[in-house]
């Protein structure tokens, strides 16, 4: 046995803070969870009430854009009609509709984060034993502050999607543009480049391939998030195969599976070919 | 020397060191150290050791050394891609270590330009926007940057090239990019890096023609880095020897041939002899 004497718990302090902190900014958060609701519940209606065909068009465009090859493209629309054909449409525009804002927030604060730790020596070594922390917690522990915070549904879900699928995104923007030739920024250096034309000119198009993994990586890991944000409340795929899970119906369950598979391989194409750097395409 | 009153660059007692320990070593370099007595005492690099150097306009000035002698280290203090632990270095008699960022960045891409061993181009850009980019950093229009890319792009024989990308280039046309993006930015010095040895040697020999060539017409200041004699002999209007830092002579390639002010520089120019015979 452990000591009695020797030990101690965190817990009742940690408890404290978060109850002071629901008590006097309650309201705060309840603001920042309505006006994400707003944006989620616009996007959600906006997919669902796009024509299935059009939608199936719309995603066939994008990825003929991002491969420029016929045979991938028509599998992912082929793919995409299945699901829909299992009659999980409805679904799988309310999993996308989250999977999107998720993946927005993961970037507008990745990349930022990413472009900064790659600067600044003291700041990815506070960062970095951080976001292994957000990605090895087991998200439960999270979600529980987050659902006192935010209250059930949405906001919550996307919020533990977002401290699961960011890391990833900051690593590889740091890792992308610290890989940037040395030589290379001593020479837009050396002709007077100032912070701006040297990030948006030279640093963020170099390191675009490892940003675009990034990208290509916190999309896999929200959908990977989507059965337990349908665990407090959001809408969509998840929810189904919650359902397979607690009525023992296997088919469902794997029905709305392999549709979260098939978003995730969409996803993936896509985002993989435009992180191929354009001008070598040709080759 | 005439190139001494007309002085374009001029270097003052400057060092460079690398570490942490950088009192300990300064104090070190002061009493005459060598660079392997300063290392092993306060595991600092001398870089460059108390080193005064002057630049006349128009000269083509080389500074020669081995590897690891800190030539490349001091051509970049004169862009302040490195700033010196001590001393002054003077640009057109202003004192650039004054200059706050955004003056020196002014100075970059006004006067001076430089042309890197490794090239330095940017591999997501086609050839024209390469050249194009000091002019572009500074601003200019579209049409103007086109026009001047374009000529310059001529005149280092890189007709047709316009739209390819550097890794599509061999060794010699890229480093043609590199000159031409230098010439471009059209600035009074040209720093020069090891321009030249990536090069094989007949690309090499065509590549030290050509700056000869467009020397006798535009006059700039270059301050060209290399550790070959030859190379060395054949472009210097004067050349500066370096070895572990200090500056063991200057002058003519005569003088250099004639008489080598130690056994260091000695050695340099009977392996050249020798290899002539």
């Amino acid at each position: 046995m452990f000591p009695e004497n020797l030990t101690f718990s965190i817990a009742d302090w940690v408890n404290t803070w978060v109850d002071a902190l629901v008590t006097n900014y309650g309201d705060v958060f309840r603001h920042i969870s309505d006006s994400l609701l707003w944006a989620i519940v616009n996007l959600e209606g906006l997919l669902r009430a796009t024509p299935w065909w059009l939608m199936l068009a719309l995603v066939g465009a994008v990825a003929w854009h991002a491969t420029r090859r016929w045979l991938p493209t028509l599998v992912m629309v082929g793919l995409l009609f299945l699901v829909g054909a299992v009659g999980l449409w409805d679904k799988l525009m309310q999993t996308l509709a989250l999977m999107l804002v998720a993946t927005l927030i993961s970037v507008l604060i990745g990349i930022p984060l990413g472009v900064l730790a790659a600067r600044s020596n003291r700041l990815r070594a506070v960062l970095m034993p951080l976001l292994d922390v957000m990605q090895t917690m087991p998200s439960f522990v999270y979600l529980i502050p987050v659902l006192m915070l935010f209250g059930l549904g949405k906001v919550p879900a996307i919020f533990a999607t977002v401290i699961y699928a960011a890391p990833p995104l900051i690593r590889l923007t740091d890792l992308g543009i610290r890989q940037v030739d040395r030589e290379v920024m001593e020479a837009i250096n050396a002709f007077g480049a100032n912070r701006w034309q040297q990030l948006f000119g030279v640093q963020l198009p170099l390191a675009l391939p490892s940003i675009m993994a990034g990208v290509n990586q916190t999309t896999m890991m929200a959908l990977s998030m989507v059965v337990i944000a349908s665990m407090i409340g959001a809408r969509g795929l998840g929810e189904d195969v919650l359902i397979g899970i607690q009525t023992l119906n296997v088919g469902r369950g794997l029905e709305a599976g392999l549709a979260i598979v098939v978003l995730a391989v969409v996803i993936d194409r896509i985002t993989q070919a435009y992180g191929r750097p354009r001008h070598e395409v040709g080759k | 020397m005439s190139a001494q009153a007309s002085s374009k660059i001029e270097l003052r007692n400057v060092v460079k060191i690398f570490g942490s320990r950088i009192d300990d070593a300064l104090s070190l370099v002061r009493q005459q150290c060598s660079k392997e007595q300063v290392l092993a005492e306060t595991g600092c690099v001398v870089g460059v050791n108390d080193l005064s150097l002057s630049i006349g306009s128009g000269e083509i000035f080389v500074i020669m050394g081995l590897s690891g002698s800190g030539k490349s280290t001091l051509v970049r203090h004169i862009n302040r891609l490195i700033d010196p632990t001590q001393g002054a270095i003077l640009v057109d008699g202003e004192d650039i270590l004054r200059y706050d960022m955004e003056a020196l960045r002014q100075f970059r891409r006004h006067k001076i330009s430089m042309v890197f061993q490794g090239f330095g181009l940017l591999p997501h850009k086609n050839v024209l926007d390469n050249v194009a980019y000091g002019l572009k950093v500074r601003g200019e229009h579209k049409a103007q940057y086109t026009e001047r890319a374009q000529h310059w792009i001529g005149i280092v024989g890189l007709n047709g090239y316009e739209t390819a990308y550097p890794h599509q280039l061999s060794g010699g046309m890229r480093q043609r990019v590199g000159l031409a993006r230098a010439l471009a930015a059209d600035t009074d010095i040209i720093l020069m890096d090891e321009a030249f040895s990536a090069l094989d040697p007949l690309i090499r020999a065509d590549m030290q023609d050509q700056l000869l060539e467009l020397q006798q017409s535009l006059h700039k200041t270059i301050v060209f880095i290399t550790h070959d004699l030859d190379e060395a002999l054949r472009l210097g209007n004067r050349i500066a020897i370096l070895k572990d830092g200090r500056l063991i002579q200057v002058g003519t390639p005569k003088e250099i041939i004639h008489s080598p002010a130690d056994d260091y520089v000695d050695r340099f120019v009977q392996r050249r002899v020798a290899t002539l015979n």
